[in-house]
């Protein structure tokens, strides 16, 4: 893997979602799946909560020109449930957010953010919570993820350790996260684990 | 000493390639679904990059999620859905993938055909673009949700990176009384449990309950593990599964079913398997359930009343819940007014399904200004549903009676609720936005309820019918 694709610091200002068991229809209702291509997901999140019907824009995080230009997103529990949708974080990703801080968040958005090379990461319930008010009441402050040292460190060298699984620290890190190459090189393995499964030559004798 | 492996740990290191450089184990893919939605970036990504589909004959298409139910002439109406379906046949065309597309007879939601065709079977690792994935784990497979990008290593090398989860135990013990369902059973271990209660985990289902349901009603309970957090939930095979399976068209077929059998009883959790948790339920103490709120564990007993924000952990989750949904705490479930009313979805559409809700419909008359649909789950139930004549006994009542798809569950298709509709559904989600309208209302149930709320316009206690 190249050097580029390794992901070890991801920084800039945030905003916050508020709020536990955020699915991935409030994210990106499914209407925006029947587009062909990933392309367009950077307009779409949290698309029904941010317009009415008539397209206008409500009240949303989203919307407000104070948090324009963020890049960490912070959340609450388990953020992202439901649908295995990667038109969900692809949307969050291409919208600019290039890392979520929260208390937990889904397995299978998990996975998917790992997938785009989206960090996400969690922190205690108080940890956010402070995280949130500064973020809004300051947001102009400056968040760093640093996933060698474990920590995010923001506003006046304050710091504090976060959690991430160690399997997606690593692909992240190391630039293993798009992870076709690395399967494919072990092609020849697959095969000798495939013709030693019953099912694979229909259980003959 | 030395404790017995689960399921889920013999599949897995069976299943195992490698493990790799991040720590995550490299896991063979027995069978991949796939269906328009999630796909199309996939096949693009494989042709820039070079790559071929590694096992072009382990993977099976359909459509479904974006299919109309109603009118299927070509080209579809909507020009997204004629895009989206024309690449997955271009696509399956290229790569040589068999496909069961909108005129074959075994074209339906990707989670009904894959067992009803025997291509599911125990001791099988699946994978598919579509959380309900978790369906086929009623067959003793590991089965898995997974996104488009993963969706792209599978076809290049039939392998996930996959992290090891731990294995939940959930006995649910006694009997269930009549007018109790699979999906009453569910939805009370997602109310206790929590929606992401599963985190981690994968859920292995078992007690006398799970041991006398027949396949698809395993089925149903194991399509909502994701909404309980859940990616993983299985049920070890039996002599119901085997019975299930037997002369199905993918099943393996004389002396060859009689090896698999053997292949398929290995692979159960040993009798002194070590879980990493174990909940018991009474089965017994179950009530037809119907959601209140805006997810799947936001239930009550139809007998309940709602609960009050403060006695749940998330206060905030709760209210948020009325906000939309616009009920007040301490009103009964039971009466509340519904506009539509929707047989489907991967949880709940098969025969036995519309079955359930055919004798509730048989001889009576859907309520006046209620729409009522039922979307057979496949090409092949609705063949057999009209067989034995329950097309009839639906469009009798006021039903429609609709071709196989996703529809309702998800709206991406001309199913949807118009403005605050509120709609009885025997679908897996109630999500706000979820079927189609952002101010649409889902009160998720079983078919049977599903049913007798149509026919009441509001919240009924099936037990009423069944007496």
């Amino acid at each position: 893997m190249s050097n580029d694709s390794k992901i070890i610091r991801v920084a800039g200002t945030a905003l916050s979602v508020k709020g536990n068991d955020i699915d991935t229809d409030r994210i990106i209702p499914a209407r925006y799946l029947k587009e062909a291509t990933f392309a367009r997901m950077g307009e779409y999140p949290f698309f029904d909560e941010r317009f009415d019907a008539a397209g206008k824009p409500k009240p949303h995080p989203f919307n407000d020109p104070k948090y324009q230009g963020a890049a960490i997103l912070l959340v609450n529990k388990n953020f992202g449930c439901g649908s295995s949708r990667e038109h969900a974080p692809q949307a969050l990703y291409r919208f600019g957010i290039h890392a979520i801080v929260g208390e937990s968040f889904a397995a299978i958005f998990a996975g998917n953010c790992v997938m785009l090379g989206m960090s996400a990461v969690t922190v205690g319930e108080r940890e956010i919570e402070a995280l949130m008010r500064l973020a809004e009441s300051q947001p102009k402050t400056i968040f760093a993820l640093d996933l060698a040292a474990k920590t995010l460190t923001y506003g006046e060298g304050k710091s504090l350790s976060i959690a991430i699984p160690e399997s997606s620290r690593k692909a992240l890190t190391e630039g293993s996260w798009d992870s076709t190459a690395m399967l494919h090189a072990n092609l020849g393995k697959v095969k000798t684990v495939a013709v030693r499964l019953p099912y694979m030559t229909g259980f003959k004798g | 000493m030395a404790k017995g492996r689960t399921l889920y740990d013999k599949i897995w290191d069976s299943h195992t390639v490698e493990v790799l450089s991040t720590g995550q184990t490299q896991l063979f893919v027995g069978l991949h679904l796939i269906h328009e939605i999630t796909t199309a970036p996939a096949f693009d990504m494989l042709r820039e990059r070079g790559f071929d589909v590694a096992f072009p004959e382990r993977t099976f298409a359909t459509v479904d999620h974006i299919v109309p139910t109603d009118v299927r002439t070509r080209p579809f109406l909507d020009s997204q859905a004629e895009e989206l379906t024309q690449m997955l046949e271009k696509n399956v065309g290229e790569f040589g993938i068999d496909f069961f597309g909108l005129e074959s007879d075994k074209q339906g939601i990707v989670h009904v055909i894959g067992p009803q065709l025997g291509l599911t079977q125990p001791g099988m690792t699946l994978a598919c673009g579509d959380s309900h994935t978790s369906t086929h784990g009623a067959f003793g497979a590991l089965a898995f949700g997974i996104g488009t990008s993963q969706v792209r290593d599978v076809l290049a090398t039939q392998t996930l990176a996959m992290d090891r989860l731990k294995v939940r135990r959930i006995n649910i013990n006694g009997s269930l009384a009549q007018g109790v369902y699979a999906k009453d059973v569910i939805l009370n271990i997602i109310r206790r449990l929590g929606v992401s209660g599963g985190k981690g985990f994968a859920y292995e289902y078992g007690g006398t309950v799970i041991d006398k349901m027949n396949m698809e009603e395993r089925m149903t309970v194991c399509n909502m593990s994701i909404e309980g957090g859940a990616l993983v939930g299985y049920v070890n095979p039996d002599a119901t599964t085997f019975q299930f399976l037997q002369g199905r068209e993918y099943a393996p077929k004389g002396a060859d079913f009689e090896r698999a059998v053997g292949y398929w009883k290995s692979v159960a959790s040993d009798g002194d398997a070590a879980f990493d948790d174990v909940v018991n339920m009474n089965g017994a103490e179950i009530e037809p359930t119907v959601t209140w709120g805006i997810n799947p564990g936001q239930a009550v007993g139809v007998s309940e009343k709602l609960p009050r924000p403060e006695e749940f952990a998330d206060p905030d989750g709760a209210k948020k819940a009325y906000e939309h949904m616009g009920w007040k705490p301490g009103a009964p479930i039971l009466g509340t007014p519904i506009n539509v009313a929707f047989v489907g979805s991967c949880t709940n559409s098969r025969l036995s399904d519309l079955r359930a809700a055919a004798q509730i419909a048989q001889g009576r008359k859907v309520h006046s200004g209620i729409r009522a649909l039922v979307v057979p789950g496949s090409a092949e139930v609705k063949a057999l549903a009209e067989k034995e004549g329950l097309d009839k006994i639906f469009l009798a009542a006021g039903f429609e009676w609709r071709a196989a798809g996703c529809s309702m569950c998800l709206a991406m298709n001309p199913d949807k609720l118009q403005g605050r509709e509120v709609c009885a559904s025997s679908s897996n989600r109630n999500f706000i936005g979820r079927q189609g309208s952002p101010g649409g209302r889902t009160l998720l149930m079983s078919p049977a309820m599903v049913a007798a709320a149509a026919l009441n316009g509001k919240v009924v206690d099936v037990r009423e019918y069944l007496r």
